[in-house]
C-alpha cells in the first residue's frame, strides 16, 4: 500500500481547451464564493464606520451640526437615482444572459451613468457642507460624517471604474454571453454598495437625532 | 495554461507569461502554493529572529536593577516593535505558511482556489513588514506599544513619524492577511476532494478554515481604526481627539473587537498542528473530533463577545463589566474541552516521543497554564489588580510563546520531512526542546512573581529595593537559555541541508493526504485526485484492522460485521492505476502559469504606503508617491484581469 507514494510520469497532456472554471466541491463558481465572502468582510468595514458616527452621534460639540445642513430633499434624490442603478444592473445581467450584447452595453453604461449622479451630487453637497463651515475636521460630526460617506463614495467611484472597464470589454467584443459570470460578480458588488448607502442614508439623514 | 511534464512544446508555444523553473525569477513569479508557504516560513523564521534579539536587548536591560545599556526611548521602541513584530511577522506569517503549504495538500487540491491573489499576499505582506521595519533606518521607531492606545498616539503626542510607520505597516499586511482569508476560505469550502465532507476533514484544515473566518470578520475593524487614527494624524480628524470632542475610548473598543479575535487567530492554527500531530505519534484517531470542532466554532464565535476585558479599567459600569467577565469565562469551557480530548488522545496509545510530539506535549501543558492566569483576568477585581504588571506579560506568553510557538515549531519539525524531503535530526530536536521547556519557563514563570509583587509592564528600568532583582536575573538568563535554543535548532537545520536522512513519502506513519505523495511533493500534487471515504483516510488504508467500532462511529457510518471495514479505506489513492479513468476527471495536470503581476501589486503597496510616511513633511511629493502606488496597483490589477494563459 505504501507504493501509492511513488506517483507514475504524468502522462503529456494535449493544449488544454478548456477554461480556468473546474468542478467546485459545492458546484458553486469559485470566484462568486469569493465575492460574497468579500462582502462579509465589507460589512465589517461599514460596520465600524457606523459604529463611529452613532458612538458621537448627537454628541456633536460643533455646530452647524450635521443634521442642520442635511438637505434631504437633494440627498433623497441622488440616493433614489443610485438606487435606480441597481435596475440598471439587474437588466445589464439580464441582457448578457441571453446573449443580447447591445442592451448589455446600453444598461452597463446607464448604470455607470446613475452612479456617476449619485458621486456628482455627493461632491456638490461636500462642497455646500464646507462652505457653510463644516469639514473633515469640524469636531467629531464633520470627521466621522465625511469618512463614512467618503468611503462608501470611494466604494462607488471603484464600481463605475469597474462597470466602465466591463463596457470597454463589450465594446471590444470580449463580453459574450459565456462570461455572464464577469458582469454578475460586479452586480453582487454593485447592488452590495447600494444596500450600504440605504443603510447609511436612515442612520445619518433620516433618523432624528 | 502550462502543462506539467512536458518539456519540448514550450518553445513552439506562444509565451506570454514567465516560465523559468528555478532560480531567484521563478521564486519571484511563483505562484505555487508550496514555494509561496516556504516563502511566508522563511520570512518568518527571520523576523523571528529579530524580535527574538530585541526580547534578549530588553532582557539584558531588565537584568539588574539601575541598568543604563538602553534609555526610555530605546526600550519604548524595542517593546513595541518586539510585540508587533511577533504577532504580525511571526506567528501569523508561520501559521500562513502552514496554510499554504499543508491545506492543499491535506485536502487532497492542487493548488488554493486563487494561485495568484496567493502570491499576492506574500508579496504585499512583505511591503507591509518592511514598511514596518523602515522605522529602524528612519532612526524613528513605533513605541506605543503593539496597541498603540490613543491619545498619546496623536501627532501632538507622537509628533515622529514613528507612529506612521506603525499605522501604514498594519495597514498593508492587514491588506495581505485579508486576501490570505479570503483565498483560504474560498479554497477549503471549493477544493475538497470527492468524499471529503466537512466533517472528514483533518483538524488542521479545520482551524484553518475558522482562523480564516475570523480574519475576515476581525481585520476591517482594525483596517478602520488605524484609517481613522491615519485621518487624525494626516487630516486633522477628530476620531480620538478629545480637544475635538473625540473620544479615546472608542479605539480601545476598535482595538480590541479586532485584537481578541486576533488573539484566537494566532492560537487555533498552532491548535490545528497539535490536532494533527498528537493523534500521530499515540498511534490512535483523535479523540472526539466532532467535539473539537465545534469548540474550534465555539472559541470564534465566543472570541467576538468578549472584547471588553482589555478594557476592565477603563469604567465600562456593572452591567458591561459583569456581561464581559461571564462572556471570558465562558470560552475557557470549549478550550477546556480541547485540552481533555488532546489528554485523551494520548492516554491509551503507544506515544512515541519523537521532538513533534515533545513539542505538542510542550503546547499542551504551557497553554494550561497560560489559560489559568487567563480565567483569572476574566475576573474584574482580580484584572484589575494584574492590569500592566508583569503578570499580564506573563500570562499572554504562556499562551502564545508556550502555545503559539511550541505548536509551531512542533509543526517545522513534523511537516519539514514533507517540504524538503529530509528529517531534521531528532535528538538535536529534543535538546532543543528540552533548552526551550527549560528556558521558557525561566524567563516567564518569574513574570507571574514579579507582577503579583507589583512590577509594571514596560519600564525600562526599576531601583534595587524592590524585591524584583532575583527574579529579574533569572527571567534574563531564561531568555538567553531560549536564544540558545534558538541557536541549536538553526544548528539542526543546517545540519539537515547537509547530511539530513531522507524521509520518504510518509516518515510518520500519518493518517493524512499530504503522506500519500512524494517528499517534496511535485508541482501538481496529486497526479490523481483522491477518493476520500473516511477520516483519516490513509491511516485506514494502511491499517484496516485499525477500522474499529470507534473509528467507525467517529464517521457516522456504524455497521456491524466486518462487511464496512471496505467501505472505510480509500480505494482512490492508488495513483496511477486506472489514471485515465473518467470518473477522476482530468488525468492531464494543467497547472496555471507564473506571473509577473502578484509582486508588481505588492510593490504598489510598498510605494503607496511610503506616499503617506511622508506626507506629514511634504504634501506634494507623498501625494505624488502614494498616486504612483495605487496607480501601480491599479495597473497590475488590470494586468492580472487580462493576463492570457502559455500555450
Amino acid at each position: 500500500m505504501r507504493s501509492v507514494a511513488a506517483a507514475p510520469p504524468i502522462t503529456p497532456a494535449a493544449p488544454p481547451a478548456h477554461t480556468e472554471e473546474h468542478r467546485t466541491s459545492t458546484g458553486l463558481n469559485n470566484r462568486k464564493v469569493l465575492m460574497w465572502t468579500f462582502l462579509g468582510s465589507d460589512c465589517m468595514f461599514f460596520g465600524a464606520l457606523i459604529a463611529s458616527y452613532i458612538v458621537y452621534r448627537g454628541k456633536w460639540q460643533q455646530t452647524p451640526t450635521p443634521n442642520e445642513l442635511f438637505d434631504i430633499p437633494y440627498t433623497s434624490v441622488s440616493a433614489f437615482a443610485l438606487l435606480m442603478s441597481s435596475l440598471a444592473m439587474v437588466l445589464a445581467l439580464a441582457a448578457i444572459q441571453r446573449g443580447d450584447l447591445k442592451r448589455l452595453k446600453i444598461w452597463l453604461l446607464t448604470t455607470a451613468g446613475l452612479g456617476l449622479i449619485f458621486i456628482g451630487g455627493q461632491i456638490y453637497e461636500f462642497t455646500g457642507f464646507g462652505a457653510e463651515g463644516m469639514n473633515l475636521s469640524t469636531g467629531t460630526g464633520g470627521t466621522t460624517f465625511f469618512v463614512l460617506t467618503g468611503f462608501h463614495g470611494t466604494h462607488v467611484s471603484l464600481g463605475i471604474i469597474w462597470l466602465l472597464s466591463l463596457y470597454t470589454l463589450a465594446r471590444r467584443g470580449a463580453l459574450h454571453q459565456g462570461r455572464s459570470l464577469d458582469v454578475e460578480i460586479a452586480g453582487l458588488y454593485w447592488h452590495f454598495v447600494d444596500i450600504v448607502w440605504i443603510i447609511i442614508f436612515t442612520v445619518v439623514y433620516l433618523l432624528p437625532v | 495554461m502550462a502543462t506539467i511534464a512536458v518539456p519540448s512544446p514550450i518553445a513552439e508555444r506562444r509565451v506570454l507569461r514567465p516560465i523559468a523553473p528555478t532560480g531567484v525569477w521563478s521564486w519571484i513569479t511563483t505562484i505555487d502554493h508550496k514555494r509561496i508557504g516556504v516563502l511566508y516560513g522563511t520570512t518568518a523564521f527571520i523576523f523571528f529572529l529579530i524580535g527574538g534579539l530585541e526580547a534578549l536587548l530588553m532582557r539584558t536591560q531588565l537584568i539588574r536593577p539601575n541598568n543604563t545599556l538602553l534609555g526610555p526611548d530605546q526600550f519604548n521602541g524595542l517593546f513595541t516593535m518586539h510585540g508587533t513584530t511577533m504577532i504580525f511577522l511571526v506567528v501569523m506569517p508561520l501559521s500562513a505558511a502552514f496554510f499554504n503549504y499543508v491545506v492543499p495538500l491535506q485536502i487532497g487540491a492542487r493548488d488554493v482556489a486563487f494561485p495568484r491573489l496567493n502570491a499576492f499576499s506574500y508579496w504585499t505582506f512583505l511591503s507591509g513588514a518592511i514598511l514596518l521595519n523602515l522605522g529602524f533606518v528612519a532612526q524613528t521607531v513605533p513605541d506605543n506599544g503593539w496597541f498603540s492606545y490613543a491619545n498619546i498616539t496623536e501627532r501632538a503626542f507622537s509628533p515622529s513619524a514613528g507612529q506612521d510607520f506603525w499605522v501604514v505597516g498594519l495597514q498593508v499586511l492587514g491588506v495581505a492577511s485579508l486576501a490570505a482569508a479570503l483565498n483560504f476560505l474560498v479554497t477549503i469550502v471549493q477544493l475538497r476532494a470527492p468524499g471529503m465532507s466537512l466533517m472528514r476533514m483533518p483538524l488542521f484544515t479545520w482551524t484553518t478554515f475558522i482562523t480564516s473566518i475570523l480574519i475576515v470578520l476581525a481585520f476591517p475593524v482594525i483596517a478602520i481604526a488605524l484609517f481613522e487614527l491615519m485621518f487624525d494624524r494626516l487630516f486633522g480628524t477628530n476620531f480620538f481627539n478629545t480637544i475635538g470632542g473625540g473620544d479615546p475610548i472608542l479605539w480601545q473598543h476598535l482595538f480590541w473587537t479586532f485584537g481578541h479575535p486576533e488573539v484566537y487567530i494566532l492560537i487555533l492554527p498552532a491548535m490545528g498542528i497539535v490536532s494533527e500531530i498528537l493523534p500521530v505519534f499515540s498511534r490512535k484517531p483523535l479523540f472526539g473530533y466532532p467535539f473539537m470542532v465545534y469548540a474550534v466554532a465555539g472559541i470564534a464565535f465566543l472570541s467576538f463577545t468578549v472584547w471588553a476585558h482589555h478594557m476592565f479599567t477603563t469604567g465600562l459600569g456593572a452591567i458591561a463589566t459583569s456581561f464581559f467577565a461571564a462572556s471570558t469565562m465562558l470560552i475557557a469551557v470549549p478550550t477546556g474541552v480541547k485540552i481533555f480530548n488532546w489528554i485523551s488522545t494520548i492516554h491509551g496509545g503507544s506515544l512515541k516521543l519523537t521532538t513533534p510530539a515533545l513539542m505538542s506535549i510542550g503546547f499542551v501543558s504551557m497553554f494550561t497554564i497560560g489559560g489559568l492566569s487567563g480565567v483569572m483576568h476574566a475576573s474584574p477585581p482580580i484584572d484589575t489588580q494584574h492590569q500592566d504588571t508583569y503578570f499580564v506579560v506573563a500570562h499572554f506568553h504562556y499562551v502564545l510563546f508556550g502555545g503559539a510557538i511550541f505548536g509551531l515549531f512542533g509543526g517545522i519539525y513534523y511537516w519539514w520531512p514533507k517540504i524538503t524531503g529530509r528529517l531534521l535530526d531528532d535528538g538535536i530536536g529534543k535538546l532543543q526542546f528540552w533548552l526551550m521547556m527549560i528556558g521558557f519557563n525561566l524567563t516567564f514563570g518569574p513574570m507571574h512573581f514579579l507582577g503579583i509583587d507589583g512590577m509594571p509592564r514596560r519600564i525600562y528600568t526599576y531601583p534595587a529595593n524592590m524585591g524584583w532583582d532575583m527574579w529579574n536575573l533569572v527571567a534574563s538568563i531564561g531568555a538567553y537559555t531560549l536564544g540558545l535554543a534558538i541557536l541549536v535548532m538553526i544548528f539542526n537545520i543546517a545540519k539537515t541541508f547537509i547530511n539530513g536522512e531522507r524521509a520518504g513519502a510518509d516518515p510518520w506513519d500519518g493518517m493524512t493526504l499530504e503522506w500519500t505523495i512524494p517528499s517534496p511533493p511535485p508541482a501538481y500534487n496529486f497526479a490523481v485526485i483522491p477518493e476520500v471515504h473516511s477520516r483519516d483516510p490513509f491511516w485506514l488504508q494502511k491499517h484496516p484492522e485499525l477500522a474499529s467500532h470507534e473509528l467507525t462511529e467517529s464517521t457516522g457510518e456504524i455497521t456491524i460485521g466486518a462487511q464496512h471495514v471496505g467501505d472505510l479505506g480509500i480505494p482512490a489513492v492508488h495513483a496511477g492505476q486506472d489514471g485515465g479513468h473518467e470518473a477522476h476527471g482530468d488525468v492531464h495536470v494543467h497547472m496555471p502559469d507564473p506571473s509577473y503581476w502578484p509582486p508588481i501589486a505588492g510593490l504598489g503597496f510598498f510605494i503607496a504606503g511610503l506616499g503617506v510616511l511622508i506626507a506629514s513633511a511634504t504634501t506634494y511629493a507623498a501625494l505624488g508617491l502614494t498616486g504612483i502606488g495605487l496607480l501601480t496597483v491599479l495597473v497590475a490589477i488590470y494586468g492580472w484581469s487580462l493576463e492570457p494563459v502559455n500555450g
